[in-house]
């Protein structure tokens, strides 16, 4: 075992350690980016400029072919660049989707005219992409969405509600999954394609989350129009192509939210507890313990994952772990922090919160990491069933049209 | 990044998993649960036979020379069998402790001798409840004569030679080396009867001190590297429990549909391999940390032990769960790993002791 890059890997990160050196701030000793606002236009404007910047040197779109700008490389240099990019503070949070999903999507089914003309501006940050999947009555059991597109002539017409769209206020393009045959199974019924987010008849509204941002949108759709042309597999194909688009979800695991463990260790040093420094507790050092063996481990799957992608190999459903066990994390680290400061732990004002507010500001962000982008419950049917081979769950809409499932009230 | 073992190991692995489970079936096992014998005298001898006890031991002393790696592998398969058979003693802490600290005249006369099974070792260092702790050494060898009282010694009652961990004639504390035979010993009934325990008492026992090194760091160091060790036992017999529990949920029909259908067991048995691959993940860290010989070793052992106790606590007692009333049962072989389980928890020191110190590196390692 080792710890070692290949010539190739090391050359890389060298290559993007230097990047990033001479164009972004290191994170040491930062205050947390906590995103409390949201994404304003500056910031908007920022995660553009470091994207062009990115693509510029030739770090966008690793794994993309050279033609639409990218630089057909192994999946490990996006591991490499991430980790490196993991020590320094840069703009995120407005690219991520549109080309970890909506690119890689298009790139499976779309025409290769259709990706002469939008990879390369998506990979330059030029123009944004968002995913319309999530439904009111499709959330976990996204195939029972009811958003309709009906024929008419070259064009579809696109009447619905989608919901939990991240970024949608500032996207020019989604990909989206709907109804197209309610008279068969649910599954059979859905066809997906891409459009203009600018298209008459789409009217976007920003949800208000309960930790006060509003990243989430309700887009609703009324007689939207979009040509055959931009339809991607074939008519009642949609959830294939879904599974296409939610099997690029990032390979790596982005940043680790704060607090993390070494946050906890830190306030455990300062708060007082009965007398002395908290860490001097015995309950308190227990479950510092348990959360750092927790941390390592992932560390180290991610390590192994590596490994696989370093021989080529592609990494199997495993890797769903590192967010179940991440959210969950996060969450009780924030509460037990706050515990540990007794009442002030409440406060979440500038000059008076320890630790930048970073503990309350997770308590209420956190509840959104164990639902989005797979709950921890259907990450659990998913390791129990590609994983340990358990059978699937019994379905009672299993065969049965679309139209005559039931629905209940909510 | 090669965070993985070689290919070589891997065959290893495969040989030995073959091996143990022609040699090791649960039937072996269950002759030292139901007290026909302390331990598989027949299996320990054709291990012995296989090199895997010196697997970690310099080819100068007799030894394989697969190094730790090889060694951490090996450990893994005999925890999924739930090995009946004093291998950690022998192979984690007295050959380790001769390496560590024996003259090299020592190391010559012994390790070739416990490389081919002719002597079986044990580490004798608990006197009575409690956990590792230099204050609670009381034992005492003056001028090559031992006293004291150890207990519980695991594979004590068998063992050829008892690495004694005492205070030399000025107090401090060092390695003795004694002979099982000299020591009163007496068997002890515990919750795990797969393995051997004793209590060793010596009475001015003839007991050469292990080169001069000494003082609890020497047996701190010691307990790390054999925490490693374990961690792999305990990964082998959590991945063995759920994959019990994963067949069991499989066959086993309730409300006309497998239970493994129901996500009340989905669920569990989800987060019983997230705890093992997390457990998983961190030995290996530790086995890169033995082989390198790594400054991170200690932490890295901390954090394997605590992780993987987690998981073989989880992975057995879901296991029981799983399959219900039937689990309860003697005739059903899920109470071996959660006896195991346990045994291992508690080995060299239980969950308490190694987060307390896995805390203890953290504040050094924050500080530096």
């Amino acid at each position: 075992m080792d710890f070692n890059d290949t010539p190739e890997e090391a050359a890389f990160r060298a290559e993007s350690r230097a990047f990033l050196s001479a164009n972004a701030e290191p994170k040491a000793g930062s205050r947390p980016s906590l995103r409390l606002g949201g994404m304003d236009t500056e910031a908007v404007k920022r995660c553009k400029a470091w994207q062009v910047k990115k693509a510029d040197a030739g770090l966008a779109g690793l794994t993309w072919p050279s033609k639409h700008g990218g630089r057909e490389a192994p999946a490990i240099f996006q591991v490499i660049y991430n980790q490196e990019e993991e020590d320094f503070t840069v703009p995120r949070g407005l690219f991520e989707i549109g080309l970890g999903m909506c690119i890689p999507t298009m790139m499976a089914y779309a025409q290769p005219e259709q990706l002469d003309r939008f990879v390369r501006p998506a990979l330059r940050g030029e123009e944004v992409w968002c995913q319309l999947f999530s439904e009111p009555a499709g959330g976990s059991d996204l195939a029972a969405l009811r958003t309709r597109a009906e024929r008419d002539g070259d064009d579809w017409v696109i009447n619905g509600q989608k919901i939990w769209t991240s970024g949608a206020h500032l996207s020019d393009f989604g990909i989206i999954v709907v109804r197209t045959d309610p008279n068969v199974p649910k599954h059979e019924g859905l066809t997906f394609f891409f459009l203009d987010m600018r298209s008459p008849g789409i009217e976007i509204r920003p949800i208000h989350q309960m930790s006060g941002t509003r990243h989430f949108n309700e887009v609703f759709f009324t007689d939207v129009r979009v040509p055959d042309a931009q339809r991607l597999g074939g008519v009642g194909q949609g959830w294939k192509v879904s599974l296409t688009t939610l099997m690029n979800e990032r390979l790596a695991v982005g940043e680790v939210a704060r607090p993390d463990v070494d946050d906890l260790v830190a306030l455990s040093r300062s708060v007082v507890l009965n007398g002395e420094p908290a860490i001097r507790s015995t309950a308190v050092r227990e479950r510092i313990a348990e959360w750092y063996a927790r941390s390592q481990g992932l560390k180290f799957t991610r390590f192994r994952t590596m490994t696989a992608l370093s021989r080529g190999e592609t990494p199997g459903p495993e890797n769903s772990i590192a967010k179940l066990v991440n959210a969950s994390k996060l969450q009780d680290i924030a509460s037990y922090g706050m515990d540990l400061m007794g009442e002030a732990g409440l406060v979440v004002d500038d000059d008076l919160a320890e630790a930048y507010a970073m503990f309350q500001s997770a308590l209420l962000s956190s509840p959104s990491a164990r639902i989005a982008g797979g709950s921890d419950e259907i990450l659990r049917n998913i390791i129990a069933e590609r994983v340990l081979g358990l059978p699937a769950d019994i379905r009672v809409d299993k065969g049965v049209p679309f139209n005559r499932v039931p629905t209940g009230k909510r | 990044m090669n965070f993985d073992f070689s290919d070589d190991l891997k065959q290893l692995r495969d040989q030995a998993r073959r091996f143990l489970s022609e040699q090791c079936a649960p039937a072996v096992v269950r002759r030292s649960l139901d007290r026909q014998e302390t331990h598989a005298a027949g299996l320990w001898s054709a291990i012995a036979d296989m090199g895997w006890i010196g697997a970690a031991i310099p080819e100068s002393y007799g030894g394989a020379g697969l190094g730790y790696e090889g060694l951490c592998v090996l450990a893994e398969e005999l925890g999924r069998v739930v090995a009946p058979v004093p291998f950690g003693s022998t192979a984690y802490l007295a050959a380790e402790a001769i390496l560590a600290a024996g003259s090299e005249a020592q190391k010559r006369e012994w390790l070739p001798r416990i490389a081919d099974g002719s002597v079986t070792g044990c580490f004798a260092l608990a006197e009575g409840t409690g956990n590792p702790d230099p204050a609670s050494i009381h034992a005492r060898s003056v001028g090559g004569r031992l006293s004291g009282v150890k207990w519980p010694v695991a594979d004590g009652g068998i063992a050829d030679v008892a690495i004694v961990v005492a205070r030399d004639e000025t107090g401090g504390i060092a390695l003795f080396l004694a002979r099982g035979a000299d020591a009163l010993r007496r068997d002890l009934t515990t919750v795990d009867p797969t393995r051997n325990q004793a209590r060793l008492e010596f009475d001015g026992a003839p007991a050469e001190r292990l080169g001069q090194a000494g003082g609890w760091e020497l047996v701190q160091r010691l307990l790390d590297r054999a925490a490693i060790l374990i961690a792999f036992e305990q990964v082998g017999g959590s991945e063995a429990a759920l994959q019990m529990a994963r067949g069991y949920a499989m066959e086993r029909y309730a409300f006309g549909r497998p239970i493994g259908s129901f996500q009340a067991i989905k669920h569990k048995l989800a987060d019983v391999y997230v705890a093992l691959e997390l457990a998983r993940s961190n030995a290996y860290y530790g086995a890169w940390a033995l082989s390198a010989d790594a400054a991170e070793l200690p932490l890295a052992a901390a954090t394997a032990r605590v992780s993987a106790t987690e998981a073989f606590h989880l992975a057995s007692k879901e296991n029981i769960q799983t399959h219900g009333g039937i689990g309860f049962t003697w005739a059903v072989d899920c109470h071996l790993f959660y006896r195991r389980s346990k045994n291992l928890a508690l080995t060299l020191g239980g969950a308490p002791f190694w987060k307390n110190r896995l805390v203890d590196l953290l504040e050094t390692k924050n500080a530096a």
